[in-house]
């Protein structure tokens, strides 16, 4: 399940909703990672744009990858602005047993951070500044510069 | 006729061109000023797929996608 909203995310209702919907899945397992904007950099906040279409792909690839582990995921992410003290990002994973869940929460916001088609701003004076230093290449990326 | 979008920061709007491979937007977005900062730095998506080789055929109607380093969260 991949849910995004516009500006920042309502944590709490997340959390509990995803709770409620596999509270009788027999899962012994339910591990949470939750993404705050931090006051840092003199920075209002921070803003996001999405490229849903592959972002779906990348998700449901995923999804594939650990049903076999008996693993499921739940992700959801902001759109817009995103002020400090609020939170962005939420992925969830629910396991049978909690090593598989352990490993794959970190895999998995690894993953994310590397591969997501999401693009982050600094909000500074009410302008979005792109965070370049902060972003990463997503793999196989420079083709078009190559020499041909 | 394929289009060309640019994603993220990249202040561009969509570009329609005639190409056969994505050798043929290389060298149009090569000579893009614009695009000097990004063309080493970006992903390409051909209809919403991520592609690895220039080689790539492209038909009437593809899109093109560049995808700008990332980072969600």
């Amino acid at each position: 399940m991949l849910e995004l909203y516009d500006g920042p995310l309502n944590v709490s209702e997340i959390l509990t909703r995803w709770y409620a919907q596999e509270s009788t899945s027999n899962y012994g397992a339910y591990i949470p990672f939750v993404g705050t904007v931090r006051a840092e950099d003199g920075i209002e906040g921070l803003s996001f744009d999405v490229y849903e279409p592959i972002l779906n792909g990348w998700f449901d690839a995923w999804v594939q990858k650990v049903a076999p582990l008996g693993a499921t995921l739940k992700m959801a992410h902001s759109r817009g602005d995103v002020l400090v003290h609020e939170s962005s990002y939420i992925a969830a994973v629910f396991s049978p047993k909690r090593r598989v869940a352990l490993e794959t929460i970190e895999q998995f916001v690894e993953d994310f951070k590397a591969s997501a088609p999401i693009w982050k701003y600094d909000l500074v004076n009410g302008e979005r500044l792109y965070a370049r230093e902060r972003s990463t290449a997503i793999a196989g990326a420079g083709i078009l510069g190559a020499k041909s | 006729m394929i289009t060309v979008e640019f994603l993220g920061p990249i202040q561009k709007p969509v570009l329609s061109m005639e190409a056969s491979t994505l050798h043929d937007v290389a060298r149009v977005l090569k000579e893009d000023s614009e695009m000097a900062q990004w063309i080493d730095s970006c992903a390409v998506a051909v209809n919403d797929m991520l592609v690895s080789t220039l080689d790539t055929v492209l038909k009437e109607g593809d899109k093109v996608s560049l995808l700008p380093p990332v980072c969600g969260g």
